[in-house]
């Protein structure tokens, strides 16, 4: 391949979209300061699944005969109960880690 | 958009859902989580890459889960289920031969060049490897179509709120566009991503139930077949009967063009290269979680098909003549017709507030990736260049508050127009096409010209559009369907446009060498070279054996459709 005809200075490379984004990500705080979302899911699925669950407890039997004889709520509250306890589980053991200092400082 | 080009129809007037104070309490929840989500990752945007890219700091399971959920929107959703209840099984096409290999591709072999050159954006690459041409031409079509995109979603949930709940269009409209609109705002990407991922499990909460009591009513899948065989033949419970080339079958498409123009053409463009999908990927916090986002959402995206296509098969075996005036029932109408018919309140609700969330998400991820494209590739390379970063950041919001209010002037002219908005809706998935041309023959051919990809593009794109608009359209060639006509057309553009970038690159300058490191196939970025980070080397996280192994599986899911 033949050496680069002229300098352009117009011309956007790749060391400049290396150089930019390297840039940003040094100042980037999403890493340091993002909640952890295994939180929110495991708190959603919880409030859903009590919710739904309770909801089965105190079904009528049109509720469960319009399921086909299943008492679906109860299932599917059970069901999301035990996602969010997973979720919350998940966090406790493996907390959040934060990215070492050296590569996201402030 | 890879998913088949359903028009937004308006469902039957009578699937109004008994819902009750319940499942209203289940839906205010969650948009209440909704929200707090886009307020709580606002302290996490400093800098515009965090704002567009999440400060590319994510982890693998939040990005592939993303990955899938921004695919997963409620018109996949129903579109796939009417599919389904349409042209039978045939709809696994569109997951495991259809979706599979490409993500698998884009995860082994595509994001080491996309992740590695540090491009925020699509068409950025496309600036790298060729030229302003092909990077403006391609910007401005993603971001033009991202909004019309995210216009015919907002639509459509209008539509179905209405049926389903009796709430005014314009309601609908207002109130989802506002909630999309302030969370994208407030925090950016992140919050799109944590969004769809909490999506992702409310769907499933709500597909589950909907699948399991469908088959139980239809006596489980042997009673299903049994039902639809007699009604529909054999043929439509299987993947391939009836595909050989020259039989005839309602899919109009037989097993070449489902395998080239929907498996390789369609479905290579639209995961590859569509940027709403790779974004996801752009924010992961490595290389390799870069790698593994598409690879962690091929195994869901291998199961998911089930939660649509029985859904959709159970109404067609249900509704003898669905689709038709008499049953009063269109396709689109399998879900919430099995919603009124089966779910009691409490998971009712679930299932109204995972079809929200979808179309919620689905819109959302389009205007994420519009305000990327439009502040990072239009705006700050063509408009206003080298101000500071907080600059860009402030406009980001800016363009996303113009992004949604230009949604919800398509969705309202949708209203008006939906035939304008189906037609806009072809015309763009042409546009992916030759965007999958261009990157494949970019990336493995050293020789293409800065020039070549322009060219390319837009004579894929022409040629996809003639054949599809003069030759299917006016019946010079005769094809069944328009799904076949797709497919044939998709085939067209990806040879037009190979065809035109060879020819185009024999007679221009080649890219200097060193222009090319880290974009072609067999150079290295810098970026690329990066040790792994500690536990990365574990072997469920290598990424040749998560996607060599969603490859064998849906493959080994084919067997139990194919005899």
């Amino acid at each position: 391949m033949t050496e680069r005809p002229e300098h352009r200075p117009e011309h956007y490379t790749e060391h400049d979209v290396q150089r930019e984004v390297s840039e940003l990500e040094t100042k980037s705080a999403t890493a340091a300061r993002i909640f952890d979302l295994r939180r929110i899911i495991g708190g959603l699925f919880v409030v859903y699944g009590v919710i739904v669950t309770l909801t089965g407890i105190t079904d009528s039997q049109a509720a469960i005969d319009k399921a086909e004889g299943v008492n679906i709520n109860l299932w599917t509250g059970i069901g999301m109960l035990l996602l969010g306890i997973f979720f919350l589980a998940w966090l406790k053991l493996r907390p959040t880690v934060l990215p070492p200092e050296d590569d996201r400082t402030e | 958009m890879q998913t088949p080009t359903y028009a937004p129809t308006s469902l039957a007037a009578e699937l109004r859902l008994p819902t009750n104070w319940l499942d209203y309490t289940i839906l205010a929840i969650y948009f209440v989580v909704v929200l707090g989500i886009g307020l709580a990752a606002r302290r996490s945007v400093r800098t515009s890459l965090d704002f567009f890219l999440s400060g590319r700091s994510l982890p693998a399971w939040i990005t592939g889960l993303a990955f899938i959920s921004a695919n997963l929107a409620a018109t996949e959703i129903l579109g796939m289920a009417a599919n389904s209840a349409q042209y039978g099984a045939y709809t696994v096409h569109w997951y495991w031969i259809g979706a599979i290999p490409a993500m698998v591709f884009l995860g082994l072999v595509m994001m080491p060049f996309y992740y590695g050159s540090k491009v925020r954006s699509v068409p950025e690459f496309l600036l790298l490897r060729f030229d302003k041409a092909a990077h403006l031409l391609s910007s401005a079509l993603f971001a033009f179509a991202a909004v019309l995109i995210a216009g015919v979603n907002l639509y459509a949930l209008a539509l179905v709120v209405e049926a389903l709940l009796g709430w005014p269009q314009w309601v609908a409209i207002v109130v989802a566009g506002a909630l999309v609109l302030g969370y994208i705002t407030l925090g950016g990407l992140s919050s799109a991503i944590y969004n769809e991922v909490l999506q992702f499990f409310v769907i499933l909460a709500a597909l589950i139930p909907i699948t399991v009591l469908g088959l139980k009513k239809v006596g489980g899948w042997d009673g299903l077949t049994d039902k639809l065989t007699a009604r529909h033949g054999a043929d439509f419970t299987t993947a391939w009967g009836g595909t050989g080339i020259g039989e005839a079958n309602p899919l109009g498409a037989n097993w070449l063009t489902i395998v080239l123009g929907l498996g390789f053409v369609l479905s290579f463009g639209y995961w590859t290269t569509n940027f709403a999908e790779v974004q996801r990927a752009l924010s992961a916090k490595n290389l390799s979680a870069g790698q593994r986002t598409p690879l962690i959402a091929a195994f869901p995206k291998i199961f998911i098909v089930f939660l649509v296509m029985i859904p959709g098969l159970v109404a067609a075996a249900l509704v003898p003549n669905i689709g038709s005036k008499q049953s009063g029932l269109e396709y689109n109408d399998a879900i919430p017709y099995l919603m009124q018919e089966l779910l009691p309140n409490g998971v009712l609700g679930i299932a109204v507030t995972g079809l929200l969330a979808a179309f919620m998400a689905g819109m959302a991820a389009n205007v994420s990736s519009f305000n990327t494209v439009f502040t990072n590739d239009i705006w700050a390379k063509y408009v206003v260049r080298g101000r500071e970063d907080e600059y860009y950041v402030r406009f980001g919001r800016l363009i996303t508050v113009i992004g949604v209010c230009a949604s919800v002037g398509t969705a309202f002219l949708a209203s008006s127009f939906s035939n304008i908005m189906s037609y806009l809706q072809t015309l763009f998935s042409f546009f992916n096409v030759p965007m999958f041309v261009v990157f494949i023959v970019g990336m493995f051919w050293k020789r293409a010209s800065a020039k070549s990809g322009f060219w390319g593009l837009l004579a894929g794109t022409t040629a996809a559009m003639i054949n599809y608009f003069v030759f299917y359209k006016k019946g010079v060639i005769s094809i069944p369907s328009d799904q076949g006509a797709n497919f044939v057309s998709a085939i067209a553009g990806f040879v037009a446009g190979a065809v035109v970038m060879i020819a185009v690159s024999l007679f221009t300058k080649p890219k200097p060498a060193e222009e090319l490191q880290g974009l072609v196939y067999g150079t290295r970025s810098p970026g690329m070279s990066e040790p792994p980070a500690e536990g990365d080397d574990a072997w469920y996280r290598k990424p040749a054996l998560l996607g060599w192994g969603a490859v064998v599986l849906a493959a080994a899911c084919y067997i139990p459709f194919s005899f």
